[in-house]
């Protein structure tokens, strides 16, 4: 379904312009607001949706299969950590889920430049960082000999 | 904007370049940082890391775990199981090296803030299938490349990059690549010791079923556009398992997953009069395919196979038998939250058209070809196998390394590692990254150097085609049709007509031959002439030209390998009408291709397939 913006809804902050990984959402230069400018590329992937701080843009299932009268809400609260859909059926059913999105602060992330550097000889290991204590596993990390590979059929 | 008015050129020097960031680039971004503490690591994406990729969306399972941690697969198990559907045809070395890793890729996610689902009565990740696990991922993504933005140097977004460019002083050694902002449309160009692919497949180079508005609604993200192939055909890397491009059976018009219904809510497929068909297709199958049907699970491409051959005999549509799960409330919930979190396309035409699947048995489709390197399929760059146990014939000095020098690559750009999905492929990033900053520590002090008028003429070639709209433009009167160009619009639908009707699309029902590849290569060699004429009003229409570009020439590469492998292995992928067995005194075997972007000629040739034998 491609997105639409509502436009008294519309404050023209960009921020839907900044995050569509297809780079449909752009600025109407006549009316400062946004609009989907190839509704044929979007893949209704909603971000652009759940990044509009106004709530200007809702989606209408594409034209060539989707029958009118639906509609798919979502509320995408970062701090409370949560994400929640409405559904409603060209028929009036309604459906709602929410699920969580995340389960530590945002911004939280310990980088990789923030563990202890490697040691030079660990550069001709087969270890990636953090292994082998991040596979849990107290056996290392597996390999396969030489001679396991064979040409042939299986 | 004339061809060179007001534009500025931005020269970025970098040790390791990672070009996509994706969840493959997030990954080498993370690991480039471990390991090259010192190091200038550059992350450049066409969109905002934020939400880029195949995984932009979201997903609701990492389809890639072992679960070694309690016994429940181990690197082996996995490799079997991507050989059998596969159809026998996998870099072993490389899938087992993905596996061996990819544990502690997911505990990873799970400590950043990834909300993985827990089996409440065994305390281990839920098991969606065998080997998947499912999870709460509407953010996965923003979380990974929160960790990407935090190892990253610099993360410059919105760059389309269109060419990789050769180190002028070594001989097949890569020196970076240029590109141009969409938003600015300033000129990028990026020096580097290794550069890193990790670009995305191959959605809308066949015709895809929607065809109207819908036809953003593709299996694949229509934002992947075959980057992760064009840009080391291009500079004359080795490419193989190009012909093995996926067709995936997905509920009807939204593509939504079937996995977890698969698996997690036991729902299965019937034919439009409720009766059971993959038995009947049995003896079919085996006469093609010998006994690759016998094997458990049924690979993937011959699951295809049955429901093709069922709704060619008339009894469509294959429905997904949905009733009997979803009257469980949690297993309804399971139902739905699935497309929310990753194709929520399909909740919204199960919505418009009132389809409940507690009430009703909705239909399944076959989706037109795709190509790509992660899922059930394995098309991609040819790479060096791991230092500690690949074949001689696998390995030429560094990990992930393709047949150019210093030239890496992960997820979707590596060919030959099926199944390595979301998961794999980040770790499949890391992999690379640790061989790539040992390159650079290693060969690194001899610093690539650029060719000026190389440079120069790659401008050229990358504004033209605002330069070509700009002066044609004024030959009509409005309009899109023009004597003198195209718009990128214009040339995907030619591109996908050809590929469709010639290569094996929807409108043949995936059947092609010699004959019919032979045209195909022709008509696409007077499409990449006329990509000379390609007209861009902005820059948003010049990344379409440059997506374009990409597409054509993985199309071409597709079609090559096709013509060249003279068998049918993936039945329900595509059919050789002229060699419609599977054949494996003859093929068992990888194929290769290289361009030579001087002659434009593609040489073919064979490798040897190592299996893992126990």
């Amino acid at each position: 379904m491609p997105t639409f913006v509502y436009m008294t809804r519309c404050d023209g902050c960009g921020h839907c312009v900044d995050i569509c990984p297809s780079d449909i959402m752009h600025i109407d230069k006549t009316y400062r607001r946004a609009y989907n400018i190839e509704p044929n590329m979007c893949w209704e992937c909603y971000s652009c949706v759940k990044a509009c701080p106004q709530n200007a843009i809702d989606a209408r299932g594409y034209a060539d299969f989707a029958p009118l009268g639906h509609s798919v809400r979502v509320l995408r609260e970062e701090k409370k950590g949560t994400i929640s859909w409405k559904l409603k059926f060209r028929d009036g059913r309604e459906k709602n889920f929410e699920s969580p999105i995340r389960t530590t602060d945002w911004g939280t992330i310990k980088g990789p430049a923030e563990y202890p550097a490697p040691r030079p000889e660990d550069f001709a290991k087969q270890e990636l960082a953090h292994e082998p204590e991040a596979l849990n596993t107290n056996k290392g990390l597996p390999a396969l000999r030489r001679d396991q590979l064979k040409q042939g059929l299986v | 904007m004339g061809l060179f008015g007001g534009r500025k050129t931005v020269s970025v020097d970098a040790d390791i370049l990672v070009i996509g960031g994706g969840m493959a680039g997030c990954g080498a971004t993370y690991e480039s940082r471990y390991w090259g503490r010192d190091l200038k690591i550059v992350c450049v994406e066409k969109a905002n890391i934020e939400r880029s990729g195949a995984v932009a969306q979201g997903l609701y399972a990492i389809n890639c775990y072992m679960g070694m941690q309690w016994g429940e697969n181990q690197p082996e198990d996995h490799v079997r199981y991507a050989r059998n559907d596969l159809m026998g045809l996998v870099r072993e070395d490389l899938g087992y090296d993905i596996a061996r890793h990819v544990d502690s890729t997911v505990h990873k996610f799970e400590e950043w803030g990834l909300p993985i689902m827990r089996d409440p009565k065994t305390g281990r990740y839920q098991r969606e299938g065998k080997w998947q696990i499912m999870i709460h991922g509407e953010s996965y993504k923003p979380i990974v490349a929160e960790a990407a933005r935090k190892a990253a140097t610099e993360v410059y977004n919105r760059i389309m990059v269109t060419h990789l460019l050769m180190d002028s002083s070594r001989k097949n050694r890569v020196g970076g690549a240029v590109g141009f902002n969409v938003r600015t449309g300033d000129f990028y160009v990026f020096r580097a010791k290794a550069v890193i692919v990790s670009a995305g497949g191959a959605s809308h180079i066949f015709k895809p079923r929607a065809v109207g508005e819908g036809m953003g609604r593709t299996w694949y993200a229509p934002w992947s556009s075959a980057s992760a192939y064009a840009l080391p055909i291009q500079v004359g890397a080795k490419m193989t398992q190009m012909e093995n491009r996926i067709v995936l059976t997905r509920f009807k018009d939204g593509y939504g997953p079937v996995g977890a219904y698969f698996l997690h809510l036991k729902t299965y497929t019937q034919n439009g009069y409720g009766e059971e068909y993959e038995k009947r297709w049995y003896e079919d199958t085996k006469a093609l395919v010998g006994d690759y049907i016998d094997r458990h699970p049924v690979p993937t491409c011959l699951r295809n196979h049955a429901i093709l051959r069922e709704v060619a005999a008339g009894r469509g549509p294959i429905r997904m038998v949905t009733k009997e799960a979803f009257q469980d409330p949690h297993k309804e919930t399971v139902g739905w939250e699935n497309f929310l979190g990753m194709t929520i396309g399909q909740a919204v035409v199960w919505a418009s058209q009132n389809i409940d699947p507690k009430f009703i048995n909705p239909e399944l489709t076959t989706s037109e070809p795709y190509v790509m390197g992660s899922h059930a399929t394995c098309s991609g760059a040819w790479a060096s196998g791991p230092e500690d146990y690949a074949p001689s014939e696998y390995q030429w000095g560094y990990n992930r390394m393709m047949t150019v020098d210093g030239l890496f690559g992960a997820g979707d750009t590596i060919g030959g590692t099926a199944h390595k999905f979301s998961s794999g492929s980040f770790t499949e990033g890391r992999i690379a990254a640790k061989a790539a900053v040992k390159y650079v520590m290693e060969k690194g002090k001899e610093q690539p150097q650029v060719s000026e008028k190389e440079v120069r003429d790659l401008e050229k070639t990358i504004y033209q085609p605002l330069e070509n709209y700009r002066v044609g433009r004024n030959e009509i009167v409005a309009g899109t049709v023009s004597p003198s160009y195209l718009l990128p619009i214009h040339g995907l639908q030619r591109l996908e007509k050809i590929m469709d009707e010639y290569v094996g699309g929807i409108s043949t029902n995936y059947m092609t031959n010699g004959v019919l590849l032979q045209r195909g290569l022709e008509l696409l060699a007077m499409m990449k002439e006329d990509m000379e004429h390609m007209g861009a009003e902005d820059l948003h229409q010049l990344q379409r030209t440059w997506e374009l570009h990409h597409r054509l020439l993985a199309s071409e590469s597709v079609t090559q390998h096709t013509l060249f492998r003279e068998e049918t292995r993936w039945p329900g992928y595509y059919y050789r009408g002229d060699h419609m067995k599977l054949d494996d005194a003859n093929w068992h075997c990888f194929t290769l291709s290289q361009y030579d972007r001087q002659s434009g000629k593609w040489a073919m040739e064979k490798a040897p397939v190592y299996h893992i034998i126990d």
